[in-house]
């Protein structure tokens, strides 16, 4: 059965934009501020206020829309979508509805080590609502309108993707598409990138679409896999029976790992849609559009080609590491102080994002320099210090933002490298362990191991370790001659 | 009606008699000081508001940030009441914002208080600015001040007739179909509507946003030309004001109006309108020709359709701005509801009136899924070819002058069990809206003791013809320095 079905997935996923004041007036749009302090008279819908676009709207909406491939309008225009809902000051949200900012895009990603495309129907431009809050105690809800006015994108993609991992695959790429192209933090813990998705299934090989499922509050890559994941297996399910399908919108709930119904298309909203009278439609100036496209930075598949070719770094690596804008900057800045791609490659992979996911915080969180690295890796290749005792001192320096080298020489942490000193030692463990070194001498090379454990316990795990063990491995047989 | 009308010439030794710029010269000549001004209208009002109803809230103290302002010149103004006032109540007629208070200025009232004016008090209106009698308020309907038995027009009823009635020197009204000039003709003073765009609407509560625009209401035409200037330019708070406008020039005195040529559009004529009406336009009309203009008889050929455009794209956009009063945030809520639909329900229900549910449903009814092509597309459609109308015009005539309302002033409760008979009194103001360009009424002469008034319609932009030509109106007229004699008021 499951060969015979295809999966057939669209997302629609809003983004916050990175503007400093709301789309549609001056209050700020900062995240995690106390309820209701970023607002005015205009967020808040009161009588005879207007709005007025905030043009760093307008040009980070037309940066992501180049961004992911999109032509962009030359003439567009703003909406009201009409619905009464309270965290909805107006009665209606400013969107766009018949000549969205830009349309017919398209975005390559890769999912199993294959690159797949989606094509993005439109790019258009809106305004965020404010957010309920349910006091569990008194039973009021709240509403807190700091976010109500927050520019927003909305991306609406075809229905080309074929499977959960494919949708969780196809918005990783989109997220860092879109923080390479600045616009947004597309933090989803905060809310400022959000996303959801239809699904629907039909025989392999079929044309029309069957009967849909959107599906809301994927708040995680992870919940937006799991809850397709489940709705493929409830709609294959409810097939196999014979069932039919209702249009309908369900939520994912997260605590059981479900999807509910929410709504069908019998209370589906009518939006009401008409144009705009408060503001102006728009004309863009092409040589404008074309300005930003000029200014976008290289994207992320881009950067991944240029990875492979000039660093040599495998296709894993390199998709790893680009998959962040952030971590791709540091990854280029630390190997520009210490060229040696790979070694960094594997730092940034191994260390900097071990550190990252151990306490759940973003690239754009990490508080350390990338010379800082380059200068630790140096360390190692000068012996100063081993690469054991290298981790230890990373993990130092990212919680206290200490340089490594000011760390090694604060607690003492420089290997042994003097030859003389770390003979002496040689030359007393030697004497301390007769048993091993006849062990060893008699050809159980073993006992090598050991001795060297006591070399290390000696200097406090500061001996270089492979002095130490060519100074050990001399000695041992220097007076194996003279033994005779 | 009560057979009570009485009128007289103006008295010069009356201060609430004077237009504003009469006042200005009293006050530089240091005749009168700016409280005298205050004291005299609101005495005024304590006079005849009982009769008039025509204030919904009057701030009987003087500002006295305002008393010592250097000998430059203080004026009250009275205000719609739905033009926002920082900390004075702004109720828009309903009972759904009876108890509003502003936390900002319009930006209109912060270019008159940048002047020196300041806020007299707030003016009765239909709710929401719905309606031509100025009787759909929830605060009562205002009265005629040349016959308390006939309605002052609407929705600016209060602000036409408190100038009429000297209970304020000039005011500010909005219109959206004629709101401020079919009460300013029915009132027997000066109204304008500016072009779209001159005035800024930011602060003006939006009825139809695409046809709204700030007015002045004034007893002359020279006064008209003063407020406009202090209210248009550009507002970068509304994107829908233009931007690089040049302030109007005074209408300076005209000796021949040679030159101008007037278009006197037929269907402004046709049988709908009252022959008193008709004759008393047309005479007027004879007089500017006197003057020097040319006048012909011209065509606007789709001005029939005006009517119906206009109801389906105001009350659309009505459906949409009216959204916002659901009880959350502030105004009404009701006390009744036990879940959020309900809540929304009952406020509604009970802080909005008749007229205002009508258009609300309407709205809601010619935007939704289905009816949204056959109706509200195909207004914008019919509202195109009226503005290629007027365009055609322009061609040929520099203003286009009609009668204001095809009637004069009419009984209160006479049309209001009759939307339909209620919606005609706009028939003749509302396609200058829809085109957006900028029209003026004056009075022009009485029938039945009631005023009657003269509306010129410009090209967009072009307030100043229409200024110029109604100041040679008024120097070579009289009927602009009548004064009504108020109900119980002792004449003399």
């Amino acid at each position: 059965m499951a060969d015979a079905v295809e999966v057939v997935i669209g997302l629609e996923v809003h983004v916050e934009l990175k503007t400093e004041s709301k789309i549609f007036c001056a209050c700020s749009t900062r995240f995690g501020s106390p309820p209701n302090t970023q607002v005015c008279p205009i967020c808040l819908g009161h009588p005879g206020t207007l709005p007025v676009l905030n043009l760093k709207a307008l040009e980070l909406a037309v940066r992501a829309a180049l961004a992911l491939n999109c032509k962009v309008a030359r003439y567009t225009k703003f909406d009201r979508k009409n619905y009464f809902y309270p965290d909805l000051p107006k009665g209606y949200q400013i969107s766009q509805y018949d000549a969205p900012l830009a349309e017919h895009g398209w975005l390559e990603f890769r999912v199993d080590g294959r690159m797949r495309t989606a094509r993005i129907r439109r790019v258009h431009l809106e305004e965020d609502a404010g957010k309920l809050m349910h006091d569990e105690v008194t039973g009021e809800t709240l509403v807190d309108f700091n976010r109500c006015g927050v520019p927003l994108i909305e991306v609406v993609t075809e229905p080309d993707l074929r499977s959960p991992r494919e949708a969780r695959a196809f918005m990783e790429e989109l997220r860092a598409v879109l923080q390479y192209a600045e616009v947004s933090d597309c933090r989803m813990q905060e809310g400022s990138l959000r996303c959801d998705a239809n699904i629907s299934l039909r025989p392999r090989g079929a044309t029309d679409l069957g009967t849909k499922a959107e599906i809301k509050n994927l708040n995680s890559f992870r919940a937006l896999e799991k809850a397709l994941e489940y709705e493929v297996a409830r709609q294959t399910r409810a097939l196999e029976r014979g069932e039919r399908l209702v249009l309908e919108t369900r939520g994912w709930d997260e605590g059981r790992q479900v999807t509910v119904p929410l709504r069908t298309k019998e209370e589906a909203h009518d939006y009401r849609y008409f144009p705009e009278p408060d503001l102006v439609p728009m004309t863009l100036d092409p040589e404008w559009v074309e300005q930003i496209r000029r200014s976008l930075p290289e994207l992320p598949s881009q950067r991944m080609a240029r990875f492979q070719a000039e660093y040599g770094l495998p296709a894993y690596d390199a998709g790893v590491i680009v998959a962040s804008r952030r971590l791709a900057d540091f990854f280029e800045e630390c190997v520009r102080h210490y060229p040696h791609p790979k070694t960094v490659s594997n730092w940034v992979m191994g260390q900097v994002l071990g550190y990252l996911n151990s306490r759940g915080l973003e690239p754009e969180e990490l508080n350390f320099e990338p010379e800082r690295l380059a200068e630790l890796l140096r360390m190692v290749d000068e012996g100063v210090i081993s690469v054991s005792v290298a981790r230890e001192v990373f993990e130092e320096a990212v919680s206290t933002g200490k340089s490594p080298r000011a760390l090694v020489e604060e607690k003492g942490l420089e290997q042994l490298s003097d030859t003389g000193a770390l003979a002496a030692v040689v030359r007393q463990v030697i004497e301390e362990h007769p048993s091993p070194v006849r062990d060893y001498r008699r050809g159980k090379v073993k006992a090598l191991g050991f001795l060297m454990g006591q070399v290390m316990k000696k200097t406090a795990g500061k001996a270089n370790p492979q002095l130490a063990r060519r100074l050990l491995e001399e000695a041992l047989a220097t007076e194996r001659e003279e033994t005779p | 009606m009560r057979c009570q009308q009485r009128m007289r010439k103006m008295d010069e030794g009356c201060l609430t008699d004077l237009s504003v710029h009469q006042l200005r010269v009293l006050l530089e000549r240091g005749e009168v000081a700016p409280r005298d001004v205050h004291e005299a209208y609101v005495r005024r009002i304590e006079e005849v508001d009982d009769q008039l109803n025509a204030y919904i809230t009057v701030c009987p103290d003087f500002p006295p940030e305002l008393e010592n302002r250097h000998g430059r010149p203080v004026f009250p103004v009275a205000v719609k009441d739905n033009i926002m006032t920082r900390g004075i109540r702004t109720t828009c007629g309903s009972r759904i914002l009876a108890r509003f208070i502003p936390p900002y200025d319009a930006t209109a009232i912060l270019r008159l208080k940048e002047r020196g004016l300041y806020v007299l008090g707030k003016t009765n209106m239909d709710e929401f600015a719905m309606g031509s009698s100025c009787e759909n308020s929830a605060f009562g309907p205002t009265r005629n001040p040349w016959n308390l038995d006939a309605v002052p027009g609407g929705s600016s009823g209060g602000s036409a007739a408190a100038v009429a009635a000297g209970e304020a020197p000039w005011a500010l009204g909005s219109d959206t179909g004629g709101s401020v000039r079919q009460p300013a003709a029915l009132c027997g003073v000066v109204g304008m509507k500016p072009t779209y765009g001159r005035v800024s609407r930011f602060g003006l509560v939006a009825f139809a946003s695409s046809l709204d625009q700030i007015g002045p209401i004034t007893r002359d035409v020279w006064d008209c030309w003063v407020l406009m200037r202090a209210l248009c330019g550009h507002d970068p708070l509304d994107s829908t004001s233009a931007p690089g406008q040049a302030p109007i020039p005074p209408p300076q005195s005209v000796e021949s109006l040679g030159g101008v040529r007037i278009g006197v559009p037929r269907e402004y004529l046709g049988p709908g309108v009252e022959d008193a009406v008709r004759d008393a336009v047309l005479k007027a009309v004879g007089v500017l020709e006197e003057l020097g203009a040319r006048a012909e008889e011209c065509s606007l050929p789709h001005t029939e359709y005006g009517l119906s455009a206009y109801y389906i794209i105001a009350p659309a956009e009505a459906s949409s701005n009216l959204a916002r009063y659901d009880g959350v945030r502030y105004g009404h809520r009701t006390c009744q509801a036990s879940s959020l639909l309900d809540m929304y329900e009952l406020t509604r229900q009970e802080g909005f009136g008749a007229e205002v549910k009508r258009r609300i449903m309407l709205g809601t009814y010619v935007l939704s899924a289905g009816y949204y092509d056959a109706y509200y597309l195909r207004a914008q459609k019919v509202r195109t070819l009226i503005c290629r109308d007027f365009e055609r015009a322009w061609a040929r005539y520099d203003l286009l002058a009609a009668p204001t309302s095809p009637t004069v002033a009419f009984p209160l409760g006479e049309r209001t069990a009759d939307p339909l008979a209620m919606y005609m009194a706009d028939v003749l103001t509302i396609p200058v809206n829809l085109a957006g360009l900028p029209a003026l009424s004056l009075p022009c002469g009485f029938a039945r003791g009631l005023p009657v008034g003269l509306q010129l319609i410009g090209r967009p932009f072009d307030e100043l013809t229409l200024l110029r030509v109604a100041q040679a109106f008024q120097q070579a007229t009289d009927y602009h320095l009548y004064r009504p004699v108020v109900g119980g008021e002792v004449d003399g």
